[in-house]
């Protein structure tokens, strides 16, 4: 719950503006991202990802240093099975 | 040191460590604390404690929220999905915390319906899928995860799904904060601010800290690095005889948050009057409950809740380690009646509790150093 898992927007949908693809490791997953409404996010952007939902906007060294934290703390399997958990299509998504 | 060279910039690291020395005056003592229970486990993790020269102490404070939930609060929302045949859904880090009548993980096994999401609209997902049973949420954590219980109650009134509720339990740190600034045995010089929260609520809420009760704040990362530049910067303020708030981790971290997830918060949320926090007991406007506007999706108003309480064991000293009164070790429960398999406290039921954190690392790096030193007396006997 109090992970932060950082995820790079491979896709943005326009039926879905609250919607994004992020990647992780090679996994895909859908996120929320409407908290990030006020920034103009575009495919290639990295974010910080709490319980489903994008809440910050970092930069790409700061993804990788926050992916090496993780493994350092010994939570990156945990972070990889939340990201599990998340849906795999904007369709799972209610 | 054991770490150090494992770290990413082993040579800052070093660096900053001889930083502190410098800046710490050895005729006095420092107790900083740090607010959130993920630089807690980073703390322990890192051994972080042994960079440090022996007058700075780092207090671990109440940033846990399973830490601090009331086992009532649970104990009430597993027994109103039980009586109405509700499915209930929380985090993972809620399913093994002990209830009066077992954890949500051991509830299931008795035959509630207890499902584990890793995220609000998981449940929101299941309440659409299963339109004809109710859904509770019980919500948990402080302002990183309240904008998402927030944004899903209102996806749940957009879609008009009425099967789906929330059981608030969401705190809000700055009360807390204050409530341990303003307890009579308060012995803090500094503190290291949190770095998630902040990136919703921003660093400027916590002015008062600097203001009114002239304690330097620095809000920072989760990486050893961060935590050692944390420390020199609040080192730097107490030797210039500043208190400001001060932001290490702006990679992150904006001044002001993160204004879309504030206006979901006051959107969805008011403060309640009053909420208990386990080991430091009642806290006024320290939670955050459903507004009336969206009392349908409330589970403690569709449902009639028992309102359960069950006080801290006597014998358990929670609240003096969260005041860094005593360290967890000096508890007398510490590792004997309490330990993270059979916790008593509330600082011993997360591993980012402050007691839990300690039993699990302090005392794995204890039995690690004898090795080391039999094999030096081994070498020095060959």
């Amino acid at each position: 719950m109090c992970l932060a898992i950082p995820g790079q927007i491979v896709e943005r949908s326009p039926d879905h503006p609250d919607l994004a693809t992020v990647e992780v490791s090679r996994v895909r997953r859908v996120i929320n991202v409407a908290l990030l409404a006020d920034e103009p996010l575009q495919p290639g952007d990295w974010v910080l990802i709490h319980v489903g939902f994008a809440m910050s906007l970092i930069s790409e060294d700061a993804a990788r240093e926050q992916l090496r934290l993780l493994a350092m703390l010994g939570e990156d399997e945990e972070a990889m099975r939340e990201l599990d958990g998340l849906p795999a299509t904007s369709a799972d998504t209610p | 040191m054991k770490y150090v060279d494992d770290f990413r910039d082993p040579a800052l690291i070093r660096q900053a460590a001889a930083e502190i020395r410098a800046l710490a005056d050895p005729s006095r003592r420092y107790r900083l604390m740090e607010v959130c229970g993920g630089h807690t486990h980073a703390i322990y993790r890192f051994a972080l404690a042994d960079l440090l020269p022996p007058n700075i102490e780092l207090i671990h404070g109440p940033g846990c929220p399973v830490c601090v939930l009331p086992m009532g609060r649970l104990d009430d929302g597993l027994a109103v999905a039980e009586e109405h045949g509700a499915i209930f859904t929380t985090f993972g880090d809620v399913m093994r915390v002990p209830g009066r009548r077992g954890s949500p993980l051991e509830r299931k096994s008795k035959g509630v319906d207890v499902r584990m999401v890793y995220s609000p609209l998981d449940a929101l997902r299941i309440a659409t899928r299963e339109p004809d049973r109710h859904v509770i949420f019980f919500a948990i954590g402080f302002e990183t995860t309240a904008p998402s219980t927030a944004l899903t109650v209102l996806r749940a009134r957009a879609l008009g799904v009425t099967n789906f509720s929330v059981f608030c339990n969401h705190v809000t740190i700055l009360p807390a904060v204050r409530a341990i600034l303003e307890s009579p045995d308060m012995r803090l010089d500094g503190f290291i601010g949190p770095g998630h929260v902040s990136t919703v609520i921003g660093c400027q809420p916590f002015s008062f800290v600097a203001r009114e009760h002239r304690r330097p704040l620095v809000t920072s990362g989760f990486e050893p690095l961060d935590l050692l530049q944390a420390i020199v910067m609040i080192l730097r303020q107490l030797r210039a005889g500043r208190a400001d708030v001060e932001n290490q981790y702006a990679r992150v971290v904006p001044w002001d948050g993160n204004r879309a997830a504030l206006r979901a918060i006051a959107e969805v949320f008011e403060l309640r009057p009053y909420f208990e926090w386990r080991g430091l007991g009642f806290i006024s406007q320290s939670a955050l409950q459903i507004r009336d506007a969206y009392a349908g999706w409330d589970t403690e108003r569709r449902f009639v809740v028992p309102g359960v309480r069950v006080a801290d064991p006597k014998a358990a000293q929670c609240g003096e380690v969260l005041k860094g009164v005593l360290k967890p070790h000096e508890c007398k429960l510490f590792g004997c009646e309490c330990t993270p398999e059979r916790p008593i406290g509330a600082l011993m039921v997360s591993s980012e509790g402050a007691c839990a954190a300690h039993y699990n690392y302090a005392r794995r790096q204890e039995s690690r150093r004898e090795p080391v030193a039999v094999t030096l007396a081994d070498t020095a006997a060959t």
